[in-house]
């Protein structure tokens, strides 16, 4: 027996990511970079160019007589239903009758190349008749086309305390969409296997929905078909429900043809097919005193949900769950339309809506400082949630904890702030050309899937007779960092290296019945249920290992490698060996479920959410008042991951979480043409930070004194998405260098994302109200 | 190599006879006509560590070198690429260690979905061949062209400049932990 490894404790250590590796030698493979099977096909998607219309003639007839066809299809094909809506029934595969957006699916083409499929699918004729499209969010609110009925939020009589509140402010905020940009797009193999089973490599953050609409569409059961996903290059919400189209028409033309079907879409198509971030347009009246606090809300959040609901429901429902961020609203009301147009139905996205939730708090609060001339900051702290008292959320919902007025001290501090408002101060008052920003913005975010049933977890362990480990879980690899985290649990509760433990593809035939992995929660579930899977296995070898060394069961400590009860210890390895022996399993699943939550949506009332994560920043830009253009000079963070599975991980998530969200705010613009038609579907026109954009001075803190005080794994929090939230001080720090330009006399109009064209419009548009009589009055 | 170049064969989409250096290998291929360096690579080569971003130059997820200049393979013909020098992700390392590069990127954290790594790795080859010193600014121009939606770019930055030094013969610098550190100037205190 070779000597006990000696191993450190995994769990909260900086590991690097499980593949990282494999990602610098370039051997780390995704979908499209898997050995093609024999006798593969590639399929195209053709796409519709109107954004409302009536087929009138759909002629793929010359399609199968080009070079290298296998098959062609339409939705008249679907024998078994043409519907993959995630929560609600449509959401066609195919265009059937009628085109609902510019750039819907028509039908797809299998043929020997990429080239062959592409060439094919041109040579159907579609003819079109107009209808009236419905493209924006004023003219679906005007006409009252909504995909899913309206829903409000209340608390208290906000009428009555608007009418009694000394002050009082009205506008409106839009704010932008935005595509997921994942770098590697929307791509599926199917593969035929024996007996009419199919396998599925997808890239996808929801295999066990795919394997559903997969089998659904083909009228197979769900256990005949299997979804494998190694890894994503990136997902941010957008393979959620969007890869399922993919997927299922692959499955179709593997399944029509009995080959080997791959469909990657170009980036193009992929921009003009799947969904994005919705887009939000907020009304608001807000009461307040001369202190600047808030007395009474009544906020309209109204969203572009495109042609269908998706999840559109869930989207907003987190919007206005959101919309308080970290402030006391005693008197609240908050209403949701989701609206129904002729786009792309909008879907996922990192954050699901809170980033516009906490948009539109934010926005109000900046507001009544500007109404006051005082710094937001003062503002912001003047309403936030107490600790012992005014700290129940509009949903009901007395929170455990509020270490936001801590964050924004220590932050308040670290990055100097007080001082740097007066550097700024100083600098804008000597710069001819040229306007410094500074702004603070906090954020609290709720983990937890708002659908209760979906806050569970699977997960299987193997132990082998050598001591090695393999762990498959429902979670899906997409870049956070998730095996890692995941893998440190199962190392941890074992006691041996990490180098021991092996995570493997994520597969509904390992790991079934599983949630998608989005709403922040993969590593709080997954390392749930790896935990105890790796726990019964534990629990056995120590009832074998006190058999063999002596001692209590309960003794046994497993930890560098090998197990030992008092002084006695024998290597992990051997005592899985004696495990066969003895013929006890070395095999388990492991299952979570997240206590608590409850959630009722008739009343919106409940624990939506387990726990909140927390976290705030500071940004500094600067803006050149004669093109718009702008810097960010510098950002501070302080985020909160309590007892952090992995801080190299979770830093990584809070630079790129913020950096994404900078982006959202920034410069990704989505535009789409009076026809309907989105513009900006490629990189050349729709833009993404890139690492110039980066803060010049970018200061990241996690915040891991205080574990979480909910028994999370190992009292770690979820860290994938609160740190989109933190760049909304990037946007603020714009609002307050255009606000510069004016001395502050007056607060900007500034609609997301603020673009070069909208701080320069926003500083124009400021001088000309203050040069022009007579001058506005806020009611 | 054929100094004479590509050599078409009959046919209104002829294929083309290349020869090319890939990776230090020597490679004699028939090409279509419409097949890119990317193309190439990936499907008659087998080399899939660079990727297909957005096949339109924009996003430089297929970087690779050509003739010792960074190119994006997706823009490139393959018929042109006949007699010339490819190097791609695969052809870092020399042997089974890894090139400075690709073991910083690795240490740093600088890799989350991986799908940026081939081709922000090849443009930070190209950038360090030529300026071993390079500066965190001359960094960023050379890596402009490399969109990453991960990771936020710091630790990329951080793998850069800690490969450069080993190419230099110095020590690596460890990599950053966000908690702990206090070595970050505090102009607050």
């Amino acid at each position: 027996m070779s000597a006990p490894r000696k191993t450190r404790p995994a769990v909260h250590a900086p590991l690097p990511h499980d593949s990282s590796e494999r990602h610098v030698r370039g051997d780390a493979l995704y979908v499209d970079d898997l050995p093609e099977p024999r006798d593969l096909l590639h399929a195209f998607v053709r796409l519709s160019e109107r954004a409302h219309a009536r087929i009138l003639r759909l002629d793929v007839g010359p399609v199968p007589g080009s070079p290298g066809v296998a098959a062609v299809m339409t939705a008249s094909d679907l024998r078994h239903g043409n519907a993959i809506g995630p929560a609600f029934p449509w959401d066609p595969v195919f265009a059937d009758g009628t085109v609902e957006y510019f750039g819907q699916s028509l039908f797809a083409v299998a043929a020997d190349t990429v080239e062959n499929a592409r060439r094919a699918a041109q040579r159907a004729v579609v003819e079109y008749e107009d209808l009236p499209a419905i493209l924006t969010i004023e003219e679906a609110l005007a006409q009252g086309s909504f995909v899913l009925p309206t829903e409000v939020m209340r608390r208290g009589d906000p009428p009555a305390a608007l009418a009694r509140s000394p002050r009082r402010l009205s506008g409106r905020l839009h704010m932008g969409g935005q595509d997921h940009f994942y770098l590697e797009g929307q791509v599926a193999m199917a593969i035929p296997r024996e007996g009419g089973a199919l396998h599925v490599f997808s890239s996808t953050q929801a295999p066990t929905e795919v394997q559903h609409l997969v089998a659904r569409t083909l009228g197979k059961a769900y256990g005949e078909v299997t979804v494998e996903v190694r890894r994503l290059g990136g997902g941010f919400g957008g393979k959620e429900t969007q890869a399922a189209l993919i997927a299922v028409i692959a499955a179709q033309l593997a399944d029509r043809t009995g080959r080997p079907v791959k469909l990657r879409l170009d980036r193009d198509d992929d921009m003009l097919l799947t969904g994005k971030r919705h887009d939000f347009l907020v009304d608001y009246d807000v009461g307040f005193d001369g202190a600047g606090r808030i007395l009474g809300l009544d906020l309209v959040l109204a969203s572009r949900c495109g042609i269908s609901a998706d999840l559109s429901g869930a989207v907003n429902d987190r919007a206005m769950l959101s919309a308080d961020n970290c402030y006391w609203l005693p008197h609240l009301s908050v209403t949701s339309h989701r609206c129904r147009t002729n786009t792309v139905s909008n879907t996922a996205f990192r954050g699901f809506g809170g980033p516009q939730g906490v948009m539109a708090i934010e926005w109000v609060v900046d507001e009544v400082a500007r109404a006051l001339g005082k710094d937001p900051l003062q503002i912001r702290r003047r309403n936030l949630y107490g600790t012992r008292t005014r700290n129940t959320t509009p949903y009901g919902m007395r929170l455990d904890e509020n270490p936001m007025p801590a964050i924004l001290s220590e932050l308040e501090r670290s990055a100097s702030y007080a001082a740097r408002r007066k550097q700024i101060a100083a600098f804008n008052a000597a710069s001819r050309f040229s306007r410094r920003g500074l702004a603070l913005t906090p954020v609290k975010f709720g983990i937890s899937f708002t659908a209760t049933h979906m806050n569970q977890a699977g997960a299987l362990v193997h132990v082998f007779t050598d001591g090695s480990v393999q762990l498959s879980h429902g979670g899906i690899e997409m870049g956070q960092g998730l095996h890692v985290k995941v893998a440190q649990v199962v190392a941890d509760e074992l006691g041996v290296g990490i180098d021991r433990v092996r995570v493997m593809a994520t597969s509904t035939e390992k790991v079934p019945n599983t949630s998608p992995t989005a709403a922040s929660t993969g590593s709080d579930l997954n390392g749930k249920a790896a935990e105890a899977a790796a726990r019964n296995i534990r629990r056995r070898m120590a009832r074998l290992a006190a058999g063999h060394l002596g001692g209590r069961p309960s003794a046994a400590v497993f930890e560098g490698g090998s197990v030992r009860i008092g002084r006695r210890a024998m290597p992990f390895a051997a005592v899985a060996k004696l495990a066969h022996v003895e013929r006890v399993s070395l095999s388990s699943t492991g299952f979570y479920r997240t206590p608590l939550v409850h959630w009722d949506r008739g009343t919106f009332r409940g624990r939506p959410f387990y726990y909140f994560a927390w976290g705030a920043a500071v940004s500094e830009v600067e803006i050149d008042l004669l093109t718009g253009e702008y810097r960010v000079v510098r950002v501070d963070i302080l985020h909160d991951c309590g007892g952090s599975l992995n801080p190299a991980i979770d830093r990584g998530q809070v630079e790129g979480g913020f950096v994404q969200g900078m982006g959202w705010l920034t410069t990704e613009e989505l535009w789409w043409d009076p026809k309907g038609r989105l513009a900006t579907h490629a990189p050349s026109t729709y833009k993404i930070p890139a690492c110039s954009d980066v803060p010049e001075d970018f200061r990241v803190t996690l915040r891991l004194d205080e574990g979480n005080r909910l028994p999370t794994v190992r009292r770690s929090k979820a860290v994938g998405e609160p740190p989109v939230m933190l760049a909304i001080s990037v946007f603020h720090a714009l609002k307050d260098a255009v606000a510069a330009s004016a001395d502050h006399r007056a607060s900007p109009r500034l609609d997301a994302p603020a673009t070069p064209e909208r701080v320069l419009l926003a500083v124009e548009e400021l001088r000309q109200r203050l040069a022009a009589p007579p001058p506005e009055t806020s009611r | 190599m054929s100094p004479a170049g590509p050599v078409p064969e009959h046919g209104p989409r002829a294929r083309s006879r290349i020869s090319l250096i890939v990776n230090t290998q020597p490679r004699e291929l028939l090409v279509d006509p419409w097949k890119t360096l990317l193309e190439l690579l990936r499907e008659d080569l087998g080399l899939t560590g660079t990727k297909h971003g957005c096949e339109l130059g924009e996003c430089g997820a297929c970087a690779v070198l050509l003739d010792g200049d960074l190119a994006l393979s997706c823009l490139v013909p393959a018929v042109e690429c006949d007699g010339r020098h490819v190097t791609t992700v695969e052809g870092l390392r020399d042997g089974p260690e890894l090139h400075p590069l690709q073991a910083a990127f690795a240490d740093h954290g600088a890799t989350q979905c991986g799908y940026c790594t081939p081709g922000m790795l090849v443009a930070a080859r190209w950038v360090l061949d030529r300026n071993p010193s390079a500066t965190r600014e001359e960094i960023a121009e050379a890596l402009s062209g490399q969109l990453c939606r991960c990771t936020g770019y710091l630790q990329i930055y951080e793998a850069v400049e800690s490969a450069a030094r080993v190419l230099r013969g110095e020590p690596p610098s460890p990599p950053r932990l966000p908690a702990a550190d206090r070595s970050v100037p505090d102009d607050a205190r």
